[in-house]
């Protein structure tokens, strides 16, 4: 597998999906993190079904995937905001609107069955300079805005009263946020896939979250291990022939069953 | 904002407060700067609906409620949240109150390294509580801090609240009395019968 590596790096073929991909590898764990703090990962899934049924509706339209998919997420990202919708009945609306919106598009478009289904098992080999630079977009924004949005959001999750009882309005960062994440979601579900990106959004924090000492370690943990359960996925896809989004996953879920089994260790030798 | 020990932080007057009808009051008091006013009174009384038409949380009936010009408020209700993880360390929780430039008191200084959900459900509890009172906010609202604390965690928690603030003041609600007396400089008795309003 290791002889890949030089492919990878040399061949401009594989270097412009690999690095988009290793981009929102590390980004989307550190979203996930924010969202587990905040009892909000399953928002993610959502975010992603709906993101996945307007890129359809926008390949429809004659945009492109990414486009229509991050448009469609940033709004139902801001009406998530905006409406305070959250709760996992909210988050589960979410899924079932964009898992029927998504397959009656597909079933009823020229785009057609197999476009939604390259949505759902995402097309990162296909990924171009457009999904590149959205990356490289989404990591700037994050860079710059996370470390002032960090300290609110984990004062709105241990004293929640607090911007209420001083009448600070809350909803400029919260809208920040969600469209943040509605918008890395987008552009991760039309590269690594809905399942792919979801899972990249969940696993990695789950794991962050039993093992690292602090908040800041949670951060750094989780995109470590985003970053580097991505580069084995994209090894083992190529070097077994294996469709790159289910690799993924399987080999995050490998990781957190393996951290379940260290929990399971630890507190049966306490 | 710059405190004189007696300048009125908070006046209260003729306050009724609920939700979707009115639930307590009408009652009037002050807070005024580095004093701890304790609200007692038995369980459902509204002592909480009255912190929280404080903190903008409930609707207020009736009555007014004047905040001193530029006042920030800390506001801690009944219990802290609890996360089924929480990897945050207490000093990460300062910080994200607000509170890190405040020397902790030794007992939660030993314990700010390690994860929240690490510590005990009064450790925790204590460590909360002084997140708030080590802010910046000249007025910390505290709603039935004792609740989970056993009579050891109770007297640590008087100790942290009558710690010289900065003029910083307490408001406290509780139905405890006995903590109410130890921690208070001054009671207000909050009754069930609206009419009859309160004491002190």
């Amino acid at each position: 597998m290791f002889e890949l590596i030089p492919v990878l790096a040399l061949d401009p073929l594989f270097r412009l999906p690999f690095v988009t991909g290793l981009l929102l590898a590390g980004l989307l764990p550190v979203l996930g993190a924010v969202l587990t703090l905040r009892q909000e990962w399953l928002a993610a899934l959502g975010l992603a079904h709906l993101a996945a049924a307007s890129a359809l509706i926008g390949l429809a339209a004659g945009l492109p995937a990414v486009l229509g998919g991050t448009l469609g997420a940033l709004l139902a990202g801001a009406v998530k905001a905006l409406l305070r919708a959250c709760g996992n009945a909210a988050y589960a609306f979410m899924i079932l609107i964009g898992w029927s919106a998504m397959l009656l598009v597909a079933a009823n478009s020229a785009v057609g069955d197999s476009l939604g289904h390259a949505i759902i098992d995402g097309q990162l080999y296909f990924a171009g300079l457009t999904e590149l630079l959205l990356s490289l977009l989404l990591v700037a924004i994050a860079a710059h805005r996370l470390p002032w949005l960090m300290p609110l959001i984990l004062r709105a999750t241990f004293f929640p009263c607090f911007e209420t009882a001083n009448r600070r309005p809350a909803w400029r960062w919260r809208l920040g946020l969600d469209l943040l994440t509605a918008a890395s979601l987008a552009v991760a579900t039309a590269t690594l896939g809905l399942m792919g990106a979801f899972a990249l959004v969940f696993v990695p924090a789950w794991i962050a979250f039993r093992l690292a000492p602090s908040w800041r370690w949670t951060l750094i943990l989780a995109a470590l291990i985003g970053g580097g359960v991505y580069l084995a996925a994209f090894l083992a896809a190529l070097a077994l022939d294996q469709p790159f989004g289910p690799v993924l996953v399987a080999l995050l879920v490998a990781g957190a069953g393996l951290t379940a089994l260290i929990g399971i260790g630890r507190s049966s030798a306490t | 904002m710059t405190l004189a020990r007696g300048d009125v932080l908070l006046r209260v007057s003729g306050l009724t407060a609920g939700y979707a009808r009115p639930v307590v009051g009408p009652l009037s008091f002050e807070v005024r700067a580095g004093e701890v006013l304790g609200l007692w009174g038995q369980n459902g009384t509204g002592k909480s609906t009255i912190l929280k038409a404080i903190g903008n949380a409930a609707r207020v009936f009736a009555g007014r409620i004047e905040q001193a010009p530029g006042l920030t408020l800390a506001f801690l209700e009944q219990q802290p949240a609890r996360l089924p993880l929480m990897p945050v360390t207490g000093h990460e929780l300062l910080r994200a109150a607000g509170a890190a430039r405040t020397e902790a008191p030794p007992a939660l200084a030993a314990i700010l390294h390690r994860r929240l959900d690490r510590l005990s459900g009064g450790q925790y509890q204590l460590l909360w509580v002084w997140s708030a009172l080590a802010t910046a906010a000249e007025l910390v609202l505290l709603d039935e801090p004792t609740n989970n604390l056993d009579p050891d965690a109770e007297a640590r928690l008087v100790d942290l609240i009558v710690r010289p603030g900065n003029g910083r003041a307490v408001l406290l609600v509780s139905h405890e009395q006995r903590f109410l007396e130890s921690a208070c400089s001054r009671i207000v008795e909050v009754s069930a019968e609206r009419e009859s309003g309160c004491s002190s």
